[in-house]
C-alpha cells in the first residue's frame, strides 16, 4: 500500500474504532494521521510479530488521547486483528482511550495525562543508550500540550544529555478543548522555543506526506548531538471536512452511524 | 553509620552485579550521598537537576526497557511534587521504578516546614500494586536491599539519611511483608513504623517495668501489611496502638484498623500526627510537640489498656 492509500485507511479505520464506540477524540487523532502513515510505512522499524523486540524504534504518543490513530495504524500493520478496533472503551478492551504500555501491542509508553511524555521519551533514549541500541525515539505531543510545563524539564533534559535520537513531533492544530490555542495561552514561537531549549527545528505541513517524510529524514540524520524537533502545522479532525470545519468541539466528539457513513464517502 | 553509607555502599554492590540498576537524583546526589557512586558508574547515574516530575517519568521510561531505576529525592519532593507522573506514568503503567525518599516526617528537623510531609504513605499506598517501605535502621536497610532490586512492580522507600539508632544486628534477616516480632505480650499490641520502632522499645520497657507485656511488632512493609501478624496479635491482646512518624489519616494507622475494623474489630489508638502544620525544630522537640516521644506512646498505651 502506498502511504497516500495507508493514510486513508488510517483514517477510515480511526474513525471506525471511534464509531464503534459513538463517540470520542476525533479531531486530534485525525490531525496525526498523515504523520503515523510516514512514520509507519518508511522509517519505523518494528516487527507486529516481536512488538517488544529490542532493537526498534518506539514511539511515544504523548498526546495519548490520540489513542484510536495510533491503533488504526498498528492494527493495518498487523500488530493486532482488526476486530480490537471495535472494542474501544468497552470494559476489559486492549484498546482504551488513552493508550497504555501493557495493553497494546505496539504502544511503547502509556500516556494521557499531558506533558510526561517527552521525558518518558528521554528514559527510553538513555535505555537505548545503556543498551547499545541505535534506535530512535519518536514523540507526538500537542500544541495546547506544551502548556504543561514538565515538556519543557525534559527538553532541557534531552539537550544536556545530547540526545540526538529523540524526535519530537508537535501536532499544531491550533485547537485545544476550551479553544483556538493562541487565544487561551500561546503557545508559539514553537520552533523558538525548542530551539532556545537546544533542539534543532523544522516546521512543516503536517497533510504534506512528502514534507513531513522530508523532515523527518532530516531529523535522524542529525547525530550532532541535539535533540531534534518537528513542528507540523496540522487540522483538527483533517480528512473529513465536517470534522475539520467544526472548531474546538471536534477534540471530542460524535462519530455517529451518519456521520460515519458521510466520513467513509468523503475517504474513498 | 549513617544509613545514606549503608544505602550507597550496598547499592554499589548491587550495580556491579545487575547492570539493569539506574541511579537518579534531583539534585540531592551529595545531600543523599549518591554522589558516591557517580564515578563508578558514570552512565548509570543520572543527574535530572530540580525537575522531580521529568525524573519520575525519565524513570518510568528507562523501566519500559527493562531497567531498575532508583529516583532520590527528599521525601515531600519525590512523592508530592511528582505525584501524578507517579501515578500515571510509574503505578498505572506498573513500572520497576523505585521512588525514594530522604528524611521522612520530623526527621526533616531544620528544613521541616516546607521540606518536611506527613502524608507520604498515606498517599503512596493508595496507588494500586505499589510496594511501601519505612526503614528503621542501616541494617534493615542493608539488608533490605537485594529484595528492593528483585521486587516487581514499584516501590516507595523512606529512610533518614544520617545516623540513627542501631536496632538490628548483622544476623537481622529482612523479610518483605513480614512484621517484625520484637517481643511477646498478652496486655497490649504495639505496631510501630520506621524509626519510630526506637521510641516504641522505650516505651515497652517502661510499661515492662510496671508489669504490664507488650506484643510489640515493627513494620517495615506498610504496604502490603503484614495482616496476619497484626490480626493474630490484636485477637490475643484485645488493644491495639500503632506509632508512626506520619500523619494519624492513612499512613500505618489507617493500614491498620483497616485490616482489624473488618475482621477483628479492635480498641485502637495512634501516636501519630494529628492533623498539625509541618515546622521547624530538632528531633526531640518536633517528637514532643507532635506527641510522637516516648512519654506519648507510653501514655496512650496506659489509657488503652486500662479502657474498660
Amino acid at each position: 500500500m502506498d502511504v497516500v492509500n495507508f493514510s486513508k485507511e488510517i483514517r477510515r479505520n480511526t474513525l471506525r474504532c471511534l464509531h464503534s464506540q459513538g463517540s470520542g477524540h476525533v479531531g486530534g487523532s485525525l490531525s496525526i494521521v498523515d504523520l503515523l502513515a510516514v512514520l509507519y510505512s518508511k522509517h519505523m522499524h518494528v516487527d507486529p510479530a516481536d512488538p517488544k523486540m529490542d532493537d526498534r524504534d518506539k514511539l511515544v504518543l504523548s498526546k495519548g488521547h490520540a489513542g484510536p490513530a495510533l491503533y488504526a495504524t498498528l492494527a493495518l500493520k498487523g500488530f493486532f486483528p482488526m476486530e480490537w478496533l471495535d472494542t474501544l472503551n468497552k470494559l476489559g478492551t486492549r484498546l482504551p482511550s488513552h493508550v497504555n504500555v501493557n495493553l497494546t501491542p505496539g504502544v511503547d509508553m502509556t500516556a494521557g495525562s499531558l506533558g510526561q511524555g517527552l521525558s518518558a521519551a528521554c528514559g527510553i533514549a538513555i535505555a537505548d543508550k545503556l543498551k547499545g541500541v541505535d534506535r530512535y525515539v519518536y514523540v507526538i505531543t500537542g500544541d495546547g500540550e506544551l502548556q504543561e510545563g514538565q515538556n519543557w524539564e525534559g527538553a532541557m533534559f534531552a539537550a544536556q544529555k545530547r540526545l540526538d535520537h529523540v524526535i519530537v513531533f508537535v501536532d499544531n492544530n491550533k485547537l485545544q478543548i476550551d479553544g483556538a490555542t493562541q487565544n487561551i495561552i500561546n503557545v508559539e514561537d514553537i520552533e523558538a522555543k525548542f530551539a532556545a531549549f537546544g533542539f534543532d527545528t523544522q516546521r512543516v505541513d503536517g497533510k504534506d506526506l512528502e514534507a513531513l517524510d522530508r523532515a523527518i529524514v532530516q531529523a535522524k540524520s542529525a547525530h550532532n548531538g541535539k535533540p531534534q524537533c518537528i513542528v507540523m502545522e496540522t487540522v483538527k479532525g483533517k480528512g473529513v471536512s465536517f470534522y475539520e470545519t467544526m472548531g474546538a468541539g471536534v477534540h471530542s466528539t460524535t462519530v455517529t452511524d451518519e456521520q460515519y457513513a458521510a466520513a467513509l464517502e468523503e475517504l474513498k | 553509620m549513617e544509613l545514606r553509607k549503608e544505602y550507597v555502599g550496598e547499592l554499589a554492590r548491587l550495580m556491579r552485579e545487575n547492570d539493569k540498576i539506574v541511579v537518579l537524583d534531583a539534585d540531592l546526589a551529595s545531600a543523599g550521598g549518591t554522589k558516591a557512586l557517580y564515578s563508578e558508574f558514570p552512565d548509570r547515574c543520572i543527574e535530572v537537576g530540580i525537575a522531580e516530575a521529568n525524573m519520575a517519568c525519565i524513570a518510568a521510561g528507562l523501566a519500559t526497557r527493562g531497567f531498575i531505576p532508583f529516583i532520590h529525592s527528599f521525601v515531600p519532593f519525590v512523592t508530592r511534587r511528582a505525584l501524578d507522573q507517579i501515578a500515571v506514568s510509574v503505578c498505572y503503567s506498573e513500572q520497576n521504578v523505585r521512588i525514594v525518599g530522604f528524611d521522612p516526617g520530623v526527621h526533616t528537623t531544620y528544613n521541616g516546614g516546607t521540606h518536611m510531609s506527613f502524608e507520604d504513605l498515606a498517599i503512596m499506598r493508595a496507588f494500586c500494586n505499589i510496594a511501601v517501605l519505612d526503614i528503621v535502621d542501616g541494617v534493615q536497610l542493608r539488608k533490605a536491599l537485594p529484595y528492593i532490586v528483585e521486587h516487581k512492580g514499584p516501590m516507595y522507600i523512606r529512610f533518614v539519611r544520617k545516623q540513627t539508632d542501631v536496632m538490628f544486628g548483622e544476623d537481622y534477616e529482612f523479610r518483605f511483608g513480614k512484621a517484625d516480632k520484637l517481643r511477646d505480650g498478652k496486655d497490649i499490641t504495639v505496631i510501630a513504623g520506621g524509626t519510630m520502632l526506637f521510641d516504641a522499645v522505650q516505651a515497652a520497657d517502661r510499661l515492662e517495668k510496671e508489669g504490664y507485656s507488650v506484643d510489640l511488632l515493627g513494620i517495615h512493609t506498610v504496604k502490603p501489611l503484614d495482616e496476619q501478624a497484626v490480626l493474630d496479635s490484636a485477637r490475643k491482646t484485645k488493644r491495639v496502638l500503632t506509632v508512626e512518624n506520619h500523619s494519624i489519616h492513612g499512613g500505618l494507622y489507617g493500614a491498620v484498623t483497616e485490616v482489624l475494623s473488618a475482621n477483628e474489630p479492635t480498641l485502637c489508638d495512634a501516636v501519630a500526627v494529628r492533623d498539625r502544620l509541618t515546622q521547624v525544630g530538632n528531633l526531640a522537640d518536633l517528637k514532643r510537640d507532635y506527641a510522637l516521644a516516648v512519654d506519648d506512646i507510653y501514655s496512650r498505651a496506659i489509657k488503652l489498656i486500662e479502657h474498660k
